[in-house]
């Protein structure tokens, strides 16, 4: 499409080109298909697939092995009491509490995500976070969480933020990489537009929409605005890239109208934690709650589903 | 402890069904005319049926209208403009105005049900557009119904008296909302004949009229087909005629009407063009696009039928276009999660398959994404054609139905000069971030309304209307208010 802005992927291939984007258009396309009507069998589907996808987080100063440990248990088994409700897809954490989240999911298939690179701010030095994003991975985390450098994006300087990027995609390793835009702070859609393909072109696995940190967040145009550009990337160069929403995503229903808005622009297929993580606290409780009510027909209070 | 292992239910978008429960609207076996407050039989005895036409379940039968019906809806709208309507304050006229509109939205889901049921198209635009605009519209005029002095000020103005008006199949309760409200607003009295395939809503409305004790004889409505309509045009009682529906029976209705010295609005037909420029914002020009021609099945006066497309995009255009029309949902109308729902008649579904058919019998490439038609009602899936040349019928005529044509032009001079040849010229659609484009674009579309960067978004204070043989007259704002009163030489009585 037009050519606002190109990059080029540094897996090779042509430059990937971003189209502009119209707020009150996107805005509308989202809140129409935030009225998608979930009912019975799907609710239930979309339930247990939002439980698969999650990023079960806790990213406090005040984090302790035991409250790790305590989280784990909670994102192995979501409900004790009903064997019926899967796992979570990872826990996401801070380095220093990688190893024992590592030894709590041992064996259970959940992964154990890290923020890194000096996050959740990023401003430190490019070496200091390329080792802290080594070190994470060293402690045995599977995936890594870092933020764009938004200092260096919105001075204009894409070429410091995609080749950044780059450089924490190596010291990833065989980790998987996240990257955040923190899309509350870059000002317009457009401009989120562009740093999605310009973290894309620099090798994200993963594109995320914030750090949980600030109060804009993973709100639904700009879920939809990132699927987009992930659609066209994949249409301009075959690689597909996996979605996460987090921040301020805590009832079921936004959970859902969160897989609509993926679902019916990327396709069905996007809906599973291979391509879709929510990153997330309180909402697994509400989504156990909503299954409560499908099971029984009643809505149970916050005492009948475990704080951690 | 183990982790849990359990096959996982996987979500995906072929959601499971969602009704919009029909409990809520109580449709009687027949009505009658609604005339001088009260539902009278026809004097023929003679009813037509209507039909749901997702299911082609019998609703109701409807008063079939005769000449001596219309005759005596005429006598009392005279009766009630004579006597307690014409000499009502305008205050007064208001109260019943606001009245009706907040009855409108008490009881917005029946009628969004109802509308949903008669016509066929999806609860979701009958819910979300067709009610709240209808009682917007009705808020909108209230407010004027008190300030004629100040909305023409300088000049004395006055109600004509009897308004005949005539309502299309598309948005039955709204178009009729868009009559009565500046009609009553401004003090006259109405006989309202809606159309044959959906006259539920209008007969609820009177209802509505009814709770809220509007004086007898003030709004009548008559129900019957070409014939019923043909009596209300050519009646002596009549003083001022709207009409909205196709250009053929406009033409006809100004034929009948230059008889006589009576002010017209006709709102017609269309064949508007989105003009979507290769540095517009992609994905929301698809999606204005879509819902430009596929919302109620595209039987919009002012759907974005013809869609030109500069050709450095044109490809790239066409997949999205393709990929998102593959993702409408095409069913029950009453499913909250249906996009596209029912053709609204047998008729008008073979005019589409007709048109369609010549399409393709004319050389354009048919685009059709793979639905499940249910096996009862009248059905028709979403329709791109590529391939369309200017000359080809499919970018002529109206269609009315859900059937979008692609064409692609080089420069912006070029992109008018076709978005202009047709006889047509009721709205238009800009797609460009260009902001000096859209304004040189908008000075030159000759068309009623152009919308930049959105598309069929209508408000009351905005008017609406046509060029050439998309009619004349405007709806909405005081544009909309203006054809229903007529300036005075002295006195003070009525109007304010």
């Amino acid at each position: 499409m037009t050519t606002s802005t190109a990059f080029v992927p540094s897996t090779g291939g042509g430059p990937v080109s971003t189209t502009p984007v119209d707020a009150v258009s996107l805005e509308a396309r989202a809140a129409a298909l935030c009225t998608r009507s979930i009912k019975t069998t799907s609710k239930r589907a979309a339930l247990h697939t939002t439980i698969r996808c999650i990023d079960l987080t806790t990213l406090e100063g005040t984090d302790t092995a035991g409250k790790v440990a305590s989280l784990c248990q909670k994102a192995i088994r979501p409900s004790p009491g009903d064997p019926t409700i899967p796992s979570v897809a990872a826990v996401c954490v801070y380095p220093e509490m990688v190893e024992h989240a590592v030894a709590a999911v041992a064996g259970t298939g959940v992964a154990v995500a890290s923020v890194a690179g000096a996050f959740p701010a990023g401003m430190s030095a490019p070496a200091v976070r390329v080792a802290d994003i080594a070190d994470a991975v060293g402690r045995g985390a599977d995936e890594i969480d870092i933020v764009l450098n938004r200092s260096a994006f919105m001075a204009g300087d894409l070429g410091r933020a995609h080749d950044e990027i780059v450089a924490a995609k190596e010291a990833c390793g065989s980790a998987h990489l996240k990257v955040i835009l923190e899309t509350g702070e870059l000002g317009s859609y457009d401009q989120v537009r562009r740093a999605s393909m310009l973290a894309m072109a620099a090798g994200a696995d993963f594109i995320k929409t914030s750090t949980g940190k600030i109060p804009r967040a993973a709100t639904h145009p700009m879920v939809l605005n990132m699927a987009e550009a992930i659609r066209d990337y994949a249409d301009q160069t075959g690689v597909v890239v996996g979605l996460k929403g987090a921040g301020g995503i805590r009832t079921a229903k936004q959970a859902w109208h969160h897989l609509v808005i993926v679902g019916e622009t990327l396709g069905s297929e996007w809906l599973n934690p291979e391509l879709f993580r929510l990153g997330a606290s309180s909402l697994l409780n509400d989504v156990l709650m909503q299954i409560q009510k499908l099971d029984t027909g009643r809505y149970s209070g916050p005492d009948y589903v475990t704080v951690d | 402890m183990a982790p849990t292992d359990n096959p996982p239910e996987t979500f995906g978008i072929d959601y499971a069904p969602a009704p919009e429960s029909t409990a809520v609207v109580d449709i009687a076996d027949s009505y009658g005319h609604f005339i001088n407050g009260d539902f009278v039989e026809p004097s023929s005895g003679a009813t037509f049926p209507t039909v749901n036409p997702a299911t082609e379940t019998h609703l109701a039968d409807i008063a079939d209208g005769s000449a001596e019906d219309v005759d005596r809806a005429v006598t009392a709208a005279r009766a009630a403009f004579e006597g307690p309507w014409g000499q009502m304050p305008g205050s007064e006229r208001g109260k019943y105005l606001f009245r009706i509109a907040r009855q409108l939205q008490e009881r917005s889901r029946e009628f969004a049900v109802l509308e949903t049921m008669d016509g066929g198209k999806p609860i979701t635009e009958s819910r979300d557009l067709d009610l709240p605009m209808s009682a917007a519209w009705f808020f909108y005029y209230a407010g004027w119904a008190d300030k004629l002095e100040y909305a023409f000020p300088n000049r004395t103005m006055a109600p004509h008296g009897v308004a005949g008006q005539i309502v299309p199949w598309n948005f039955p309760l709204m178009m009729a909302a868009w009559k009565l409200a500046p009609a009553l607003a401004a003090g006259n009295t109405v006989v309202l004949k809606p159309a044959e395939t959906t006259p539920l809503t209008a007969l609820l409305l009177a209802d509505v009229l009814q709770d809220i004790d509007l004086p007898p004889g003030v709004v009548n409505i008559v129900t019957g087909a070409g014939a019923t309509g043909a009596a209300l045009v050519s009646h002596p009682g009549i003083d001022k005629l709207a009409f909205t529906g196709s250009t053929d029976v406009g033409k006809a209705i100004q034929r009948i009407a230059s008889t006589r010295r009576i002010p017209l609005t006709l709102e017609l037909g269309g064949k508007a063009a989105h003009i979507v420029f290769e540095d517009s914002a992609v994905d929301q020009a698809v999606e204005g696009v879509v819902t430009g021609i596929y919302s109620n099945q595209g039987h919009v006066c002012c759907a974005g039928s013809r869609l030109l497309v500069e050709e450095s995009i044109a490809d790239q255009f066409v997949e999205r276009l393709r990929r998102r029309v593959s993702t409408l949902r095409l069913g029950d109308p009453l499913d909250k999660n249906t996009d596209v729902g029912a053709i609204n008649s047998a008729d008008q579904l073979q005019r589409i398959t007709d048109m369609v058919a010549t399409g393709v019998s004319e050389g354009a490439d048919l685009f059709q994404p793979e639905v499940d038609l249910p096996d009862k009602g009248y059905w028709f899936p979403p329709t791109v054609f590529t391939g369309v040349q200017q000359s080809h019928t499919v970018a002529r005529e109206e269609i009315f139905g859900p059937v979008l044509t692609v064409q692609t032009f080089r420069t912006a001079e070029e992109a008018v000069e076709k978005a202009n040849n047709t006889p047509y010229g009721l709205s238009a659609g800009i797609w460009t971030e260009k902001g000096s484009k859209i304004l040189w674009m908008a000075e030159k579309l000759r068309a009623g309304v152009v919308w930049a960067n959105t598309y069929n978004r209508f408000d009351p204070a905005s008017p609406f209307g046509g060029y050439k043989e998309s009619g004349f007259g405007r709806e909405g704002g005081l544009h909309g208010l203006s054809p229903y009163l007529r300036e005075r030489t002295g006195g003070t009585r009525g109007g304010a």
